[in-house]
């Protein structure tokens, strides 16, 4: 069993560096429109690629999840307000597993 | 000068004011954190110190698989750089949104509070980023997220179940808030949402893929998809870059963008 404290020393090191290295060593403006265009979508991508289908296990049941989906695209378009989208996500997950039994 | 520094104060109020959601939603996400921290025989301290830190959900998540499972340290750094890789691409994809000249001082303070819904909301903002915005939402976001689990490793065991699952779509709410909008306005980062998604649930279940760790899928996809429609489409417009006549180093993707 090794010491918790430690590992969480080498976890928060390796994360820092993982984001203050491009941070620091790119100090001048990318020009290269192929980089630029790929910087601009990566975060498209990445969130898209974490929510699903991983928020289909996130709660009780993958229908309770389907809804908690729905209801966040949906929010997110009429609304798209962050706090708005997350808690109304979890409010259509809280009443669908409350309708129906696990 | 003072104008400068009331500029700053601006962009910290307005950055406290944009983080409130993202410390709300980050409290509720936070929290179920805690319960599986709690759950790993990690104390209330370790658990708020670990999200002070870290400040990153599946980075944390990963992070109590390692300690879980008394893996080497070597593990550890392995394990967090790959699950946290996508930080690498939006440090860099920050870097250029901040003025070219900002000190190492800032640089350094700004990659401490790079999370996906930080870095989202600070790629919206037009024109250069004033490294400020991004201290106002991480001064109300951080505490939020150690809060949020703190309380979940402290009370996490009385919390019903049902109150517990409702939790765990909360970050992926966020998540939506971040892509939905913008995929509304822009019929190409629409196409990126719905082809990344299909791409990741095909990953997920075909054999061979799927056995690769989450974060590898992640950052695979990511460089893949976006290195397509970087060359594919690339983007035309550089507002902030208009002084510069602009000389492609790579004329060909332009003709390319239009096949």
């Amino acid at each position: 069993m090794k010491n918790t404290n430690l590992y969480l020393l080498v976890a928060f090191l390796t994360i820092y560096l993982v984001r203050a290295l491009p941070m620091t060593l790119i100090r001048r403006e990318i020009k290269s429109p192929f980089v630029k265009s790929f910087l601009y979508y990566v975060p498209y991508v990445t969130l898209s690629v974490m929510t699903f289908p991983a928020i289909l296990s996130a709660t009780g049941s993958v229908i309770s999840a389907a809804v908690g989906l729905a209801a966040g695209v949906i929010l997110a378009w009429v609304d798209g307000n962050l706090f708005r989208v997350a808690i109304g996500a979890c409010l259509a997950v809280y009443i669908c597993e409350w309708l129906l039994p696990l | 000068m003072s104008s400068n520094r009331t500029d700053n104060l601006t962009w910290f109020r307005r950055g406290l004011k944009d983080g409130f959601p993202i410390a709300m939603g980050y409290f509720a996400v936070a929290f179920t954190l805690g319960i599986t921290a709690r759950q790993i025989g990690m104390s209330v301290l370790q658990s708020a110190v670990m999200s002070l830190t870290m400040l990153a959900s599946a980075g944390e998540f990963a992070t109590m698989t390692v300690i879980a499972s008394g893996s080497s340290y070597l593990v550890m750094i392995i394990t967090t750089i790959v699950v946290n890789m996508r930080y690498v691409l939006m440090s860099a994809a920050l870097s250029q949104k901040i003025r070219p000249e900002t000190g190492l001082g800032h640089r350094m303070a700004i990659s401490y509070a790079v999370t996906d819904e930080i870095f989202g909301v600070a790629s919206s903002v037009e024109g250069y980023l004033n490294p400020f915005y991004n201290y106002g939402m991480a001064a109300i976001a951080a505490p939020g997220w150690t809060l949020g689990t703190a309380l979940g490793a402290a009370m996490g065991a009385i919390l019903p179940l049902r109150a517990a699952n409702a939790m765990g779509v909360a970050l992926y709410g966020m998540f939506l808030a971040i892509i939905i909008p913008p995929a509304k306005k822009d019929r190409i980062i629409a196409l990126i949402v719905v082809l990344s998604m299909g791409a990741s649930y095909l990953c997920s279940v075909l054999p061979g893929i799927k056995a690769l760790s989450s974060g590898m899928r992640i950052i695979l996809l990511t460089v893949g998809i976006a290195a397509l429609f970087a060359w594919k489409v690339p983007v035309v417009e550089a507002p902030e870059s208009a002084e510069e006549p602009e000389a492609p180093e790579h004329p060909d993707h332009e003709k390319k963008g239009d096949a």
